[in-house]
C-alpha cells in the first residue's frame, strides 16, 4: 500500500511537472496578452507527431525530442506573425473562434498526414528499464521526465522572477498599458513569449508521447487540464501555475488510484465501484469549483 | 439633532502602500447640499466609490438613512435610496434618451419586477411617460428621442442626471458633474442642480469653485485622503490650512 | 450598442420560411428523398441548441465555451426517462429542461462570479466535468452511452415516423424563437441586453446584475436541454460526446457564423454549418480543414457573421 502511494505520487508529480510546462505559456499568453488561445494544446499534439517523426529518421529519441520542439518554436512563431499578432487586438470571440478553427486544421492535418492510428514513440533503450529507489522499482524512463520537469520549471521561475524578461513579462500581466509606456517593446516580448509556450508544449508532448499515445485529439482534454491548472492558479501567474499543476497532477493521479480502493472500506462494493470512478474522474473539477467558491481569482491572482 | 441622512465613520482605505482615505468622518445632513472638493488626486472619486458600494473600505462604516450599509452590494444602496451620476459620461450610447430613463425608472422597487419575458416594454406606458417626465426636469424635454451618443456633451452629462433622478433616490451623488461642460452648459447645470435641490439631498464633487460656492450649503475638504475641514463656504474659505493646501489657488 | 430590433421584413421572411418548412417533407417525399427529413429534423434542432446559446451569448453577453453541457444532459434525461418507463414527450420534455436549466443554475451561480478569459475558461471546465461524470456513469452506458428503445409519444401522438418528429421540432424551434423575440422586447430582455453593454452602470441603476445574469444563463440551459432530449429522440441515443466541448464549440461557431446577438442567427448559423458539413463531407473526409479556413476568413475579414444582413444592432 505505501509503495503504491510512492509510486503513485511520483506520477503525480511526473504529471504535474508536464502540465505545468503546457500551462506555463498558457497562463503567460491569456495574462499578458488578454488573449484566449484553445489552439495550445493543438501545439502539444503537433509537438508530439513531430517529435515522434523525427525520432523515428534520426533513429535517436533525443535528437528527435530536440527536432521536435524546434520544430514547434517555428511554428509558432510563424503562427503568431501571421495571426495572433492580429489576434490580441480583437474580442474573445474572435479570438476563440479563430483557435477553434486552428484546431480544425491542426487535427485534421494531422490525420491526413500521419492516419487515423496512434504513432508509436519509443523511450530511449538505456531508460526503458526500471531502476530500483529506496526497496522499489520505478520506470527509469518517468524518472527522467521528473528531472526535466523540475529542471525546466526551476529554470523558468529563475527567468520570470530574476531576470529583466521576467521583470518585463510580469509587468505585462499586471499591467499592460504600463509596460507599454515604460517603452518596452511589447509586441517582441509577446512574440518571444508565444514561441517559448510552443517549445514548452512540444517538449511536454514528445516527453508524455512514450508514456501516451501520440493521437488526433491527444491536445484537447490536455488544454481542459491546462485550463484548470490556470484556473485554480490565477491568470497570468507563473508561480499559480506551478502550484496548480502540482495539485492537479498529484489529486488527479493518487484520486484515481486510490479513490477506489477507499471508497471499498468505507461503502457497500457495489455503490463502491459505480462512484469510484466517477468520483476520481472529476475529483479535480470539484476542486477547482471549491477554489473557485472561495477564491474567484485563483490562488495567486497576478492582478490585484 | 436628528441623525444625518448618510454618515460616514472612521473610513480608511489603502492601495498599495498609499492611505487612499485615512479614518474620514464625513456626513450628509437631510435636504443639503453638500460640496466635497480638494485637489486632483486627493481621493475624492474613492470616497464616492465607497460611498455608493462600488468599492469596500478596509476599516471605518457608512451609514445611510438610519442603516449601516457598508457591505450593501451597489445595487442594494441604490435600491435604499442612493444614487449616482458619474464622472465620466455612463450612458447608454446606443439607446435614445428615453430609453435611457426608462431603464433607470424600470429598475426602481416600486417600478415593478423586471422579470417579464413576454409583454414588450414600450408598450408599459407608465414607465415611458415617467422616464418623459424626467427628462423635462434636466431640461431634455425636446431631446427625448434622440440617441444618447448623438447628444451634445452638457446634455448627455443632463440625462446621466436624469437617470439618477429617476431611481427617485433620497440622496443624489454627483460626482463632477461639471466635468468637459462649457460655460454656458454650466451655468445651466447649476441652475438645474439648484432646482434639483429643493427636493433632494445631494453630496456634490465638483472642481468648478464659482459653482460650489454657490450651490452648496456646507463643504469639506478632501486632502491626500484625509478630511482637514468642513464647515459653510465662508469658514472654509476662511480656512488656513485650507488656505494652504490651495496655495494661491482661486479660493 | 442598441436594444436588438428585427429589420421590417424579417418577419414575413420568417413566416414564409417557416410556411416552407412546413410544406418541406411533403416535398422531399414527392422527389422520393425522404432521407432528408432525417437531416432537416437535425438542422432544426441544432437551430434550437444554437439560439439557447444565442440568448446566453448575444444578448446577455456571457461568453460560456460549457454550453453542449446542458444540451447533452437533456438528452441524457430524455433517455433516462425513456428507460424509467416515461415515454410520453409532454412530461420527459419540460423534465429534461428543469435537469439542464438547473444544471445550469449550478454551472452559472459558480462561474457568473468571474468575467472575461476566466468565464470562458470556467464554464469550459464544468462542461467537461458533467463530460467524465456520464463517461463514467455506468448505470446510464458510460462510454457508449444510454441508447433509447424507440422514439417517445407526443400525448398519445407516435414520434416514431421521422415526419412527426420534424414537425415537433420545428414546433420546438418556432415557439422558441418567438419567445426570443418577445423577451428581446421585454423588461427582461432589455434589462440583460443593457447589462451586457455596461454592467456597473445597471448596478448603479438598481439591478442586482448577478441575478439577471443568473436567470439568463439558467434559460438558456434549459432550451438547450430541450433542442438535446429532441436530439436523443432523432438519434436514439444519449451519448457522452454530446457533452463534449469541441460541441460547445461547434454551437459556437453557428452562433457566431450566423450572428451574435441577432435573434436568427443561431437558426441562420446552424442551417449554413451543417449544409455545409453535408456538402463537403460528400467531397473529401478532411472537410474540417475547409471549415476551419473558412471560419478562420470570417474572424479576419467578417467579424459580423452572416445574419448581420438581417436584423439591425446599430453600433
Amino acid at each position: 500500500m505505501l509503495q503504491l502511494i510512492l509510486e503513485q505520487s511520483l506520477n503525480g508529480l511526473q504529471f504535474g511537472l508536464m502540465l505545468f510546462l503546457l500551462a506555463a505559456g498558457l497562463t503567460l499568453v491569456f495574462g499578458i496578452m488578454d488573449c484566449i488561445n484553445l489552439a495550445h494544446g493543438s501545439l502539444y499534439m503537433v509537438g508530439a507527431y513531430l517529435v515522434a517523426a523525427a525520432a523515428q529518421a534520426a533513429d535517436s529519441f533525443w535528437i528527435g525530442l530536440g527536432a521536435g520542439v524546434a520544430g514547434a518554436a517555428v511554428l509558432g512563431l510563424l503562427l503568431e506573425l501571421s495571426l495572433f499578432r492580429q489576434l490580441y487586438r480583437r474580442d474573445h470571440l474572435s479570438q476563440v473562434l479563430a483557435t477553434f478553427a486552428l484546431i480544425l486544421i491542426a487535427n485534421e492535418s494531422v490525420r491526413m498526414i500521419w492516419g487515423a492510428q496512434p504513432v508509436m514513440l519509443n523511450p530511449p533503450e538505456a531508460l526503458s528499464g526500471p531502476v530500483e529507489i529506496g526497496g522499489f522499482f520505478y520506470p527509469a524512463y518517468r524518472l527522467v521526465i521528473i528531472a526535466f520537469g523540475l529542471a525546466v520549471a526551476g529554470m523558468l521561475y529563475l527567468l520570470v522572477a530574476k531576470s529583466r524578461i521576467g521583470m518585463w513579462v510580469r509587468a505585462g500581466a499586471s499591467n499592460r498599458e504600463m509596460t507599454e509606456a515604460l517603452g518596452i517593446n511589447v509586441q517582441r516580448l509577446f512574440t518571444a513569449v508565444f514561441v517559448f509556450g510552443a517549445a514548452l508544449c512540444a517538449l511536454a508532448g514528445g516527453l508524455l508521447g512514450p508514456l501516451l499515445a501520440v493521437q488526433v485529439g491527444m491536445g484537447e482534454s490536455v488544454l481542459i487540464l491546462a485550463f484548470v491548472v490556470i484556473i485554480i492558479g490565477g491568470i497570468g501567474s507563473i508561480r499559480g501555475a506551478l502550484v496548480g499543476s502540482l495539485i492537479v497532477g498529484t489529486v488527479d493521479t493518487l484520486g484515481r488510484a486510490l479513490l477506489p480502493t477507499l471508497l471499498r472500506a468505507l461503502l457497500p462494493a457495489d455503490a463502491a465501484s459505480t462512484l469510484g470512478p466517477a468520483l476520481a474522474s472529476i475529483l479535480i473539477y470539484l476542486l477547482m469549483a471549491g477554489i473557485l467558491f472561495f477564491k474567484p481569482q485563483g490562488l495567486f491572482p497576478a492582478r490585484a | 439633532m436628528t441623525e444625518p441622512l448618510l454618515d460616514v465613520r472612521q473610513l480608511s482605505r489603502r492601495f498599495a502602500a498609499v492611505d487612499a482615505l485615512k479614518d474620514v468622518n464625513f456626513s450628509v445632513e437631510a435636504g443639503e447640499v453638500h460640496a466635497l472638493i480638494g485637489p486632483n488626486g486627493a481621493g475624492k472619486t474613492t470616497f464616492i466609490h465607497h460611498v455608493s458600494g462600488a468599492l469596500q473600505p478596509d476599516s471605518g462604516s457608512v451609514h445611510f438613512a438610519g442603516r449601516e450599509v457598508t457591505r450593501l452590494a451597489m445595487h442594494q444602496r441604490v435600491a435604499a435610496g442612493m444614487a449616482r451620476s458619474y464622472q465620466i459620461t455612463n450612458v447608454f450610447l446606443g439607446l435614445s434618451a428615453l430609453d435611457n430613463v426608462a431603464l433607470a425608472v424600470q429598475g426602481r422597487q416600486d417600478a415593478g419586477s423586471s422579470f417579464r419575458f413576454w409583454q414588450a416594454a414600450r408598450t408599459e406606458k407608465r414607465l415611458f411617460e415617467e422616464a418623459r417626465s424626467f427628462l423635462e426636469q434636466v431640461g431634455l424635454a425636446k431631446r427625448v428621442e434622440t440617441v444618447a451618443g448623438n447628444l451634445a456633451h452638457g446634455e448627455q452629462r443632463a440625462l446621466e442626471l436624469a437617470m439618477a433622478l429617476a431611481t427617485q433616490p433620497q440622496l443624489l451623488l454627483l460626482d463632477e458633474p461639471m466635468a468637459g461642460t462649457g460655460p454656458e452648459e454650466s451655468a445651466r447645470m447649476v441652475e438645474l442642480i439648484e432646482h434639483l435641490a429643493r427636493h433632494v439631498t445631494i453630496l456634490l464633487v465638483e472642481h468648478d469653485m464659482a459653482a460650489v460656492f454657490r450651490l452648496a450649503d456646507r463643504i469639506s475638504v478632501l486632502v491626500n485622503g484625509r478630511l482637514i475641514a468642513t464647515g459653510t463656504p465662508e469658514a472654509v474659505r476662511a480656512d488656513p490650512e485650507v488656505r494652504r493646501a490651495y496655495l494661491g489657488d482661486h479660493l | 450598442m442598441a436594444f436588438y430590433r428585427p429589420a421590417p421584413y424579417q418577419k414575413p421572411l420568417a413566416i414564409v420560411l417557416l410556411l416552407a418548412a412546413l410544406a418541406l417533407p411533403s416535398v422531399l417525399s414527392a422527389f422520393g428523398q425522404e432521407f432528408y427529413v432525417g437531416f432537416a429534423t437535425r438542422v432544426l434542432i441544432f437551430a434550437l441548441a444554437a439560439s439557447s446559446l444565442n440568448l446566453v451569448l448575444g444578448f446577455g453577453g456571457m461568453f460560456s465555451l460549457g454550453h453542449a453541457a446542458f444540451f447533452g444532459a437533456g438528452a441524457y434525461v430524455a433517455a433516462i426517462c425513456m428507460q424509467a418507463g416515461i415515454s410520453d414527450a409532454l412530461l420527459a420534455f419540460p423534465l429534461a429542461m428543469l435537469a439542464a436549466g438547473l444544471l445550469a443554475l449550478l454551472v452559472g451561480a459558480l462561474s457568473l462570479r468571474t468575467r472575461g478569459v476566466y468565464f470562458i475558461m470556467i464554464t469550459l471546465a464544468f462542461a467537461q466535468m458533467a463530460y467524465y461524470l456520464f463517461v463514467s456513469a455506468r448505470a446510464w452506458g458510460g462510454d457508449d452511452g444510454l441508447p433509447l428503445v424507440g422514439r417517445m409519444t407526443l400525448g398519445g401522438l407516435s414520434l416514431s415516423s421521422d415526419n412527426a418528429l420534424f414537425f415537433t421540432a420545428l414546433s420546438a424551434l418556432t415557439a422558441a424563437i418567438v419567445f426570443l423575440g418577445r423577451l428581446a422586447d421585454a423588461r427582461f430582455g432589455r434589462t440583460i441586453q443593457a447589462i451586457r453593454e455596461n454592467e456597473t452602470r445597471m448596478e448603479a441603476l438598481g439591478y442586482p446584475v448577478f441575478r439577471y445574469r443568473l436567470v439568463c444563463f439558467a434559460l438558456g440551459g434549459a432550451l438547450a436541454g430541450l433542442a438535446g432530449a429532441l436530439l436523443a429522440n432523432l438519434t436514439g441515443l444519449a451519448s457522452p460526446n454530446l457533452l463534449q466541448w469541441m460541441q460547445s464549440g461547434t454551437l459556437l461557431v453557428m452562433v457566431i457564423i450566423g450572428g451574435v446577438g441577432y435573434l436568427y442567427g443561431g437558426v441562420v448559423g446552424a442551417v449554413v454549418l451543417l449544409c455545409l458539413e453535408e456538402v463537403l463531407s460528400g467531397f473529401t473526409l478532411h472537410w474540417h480543414i475547409g471549415l476551419g479556413v473558412l471560419l478562420l476568413g470570417i474572424v479576419l475579414f467578417a467579424p459580423k457573421g452572416v445574419a448581420a444582413l438581417f436584423g439591425k444592432r446599430d453600433d
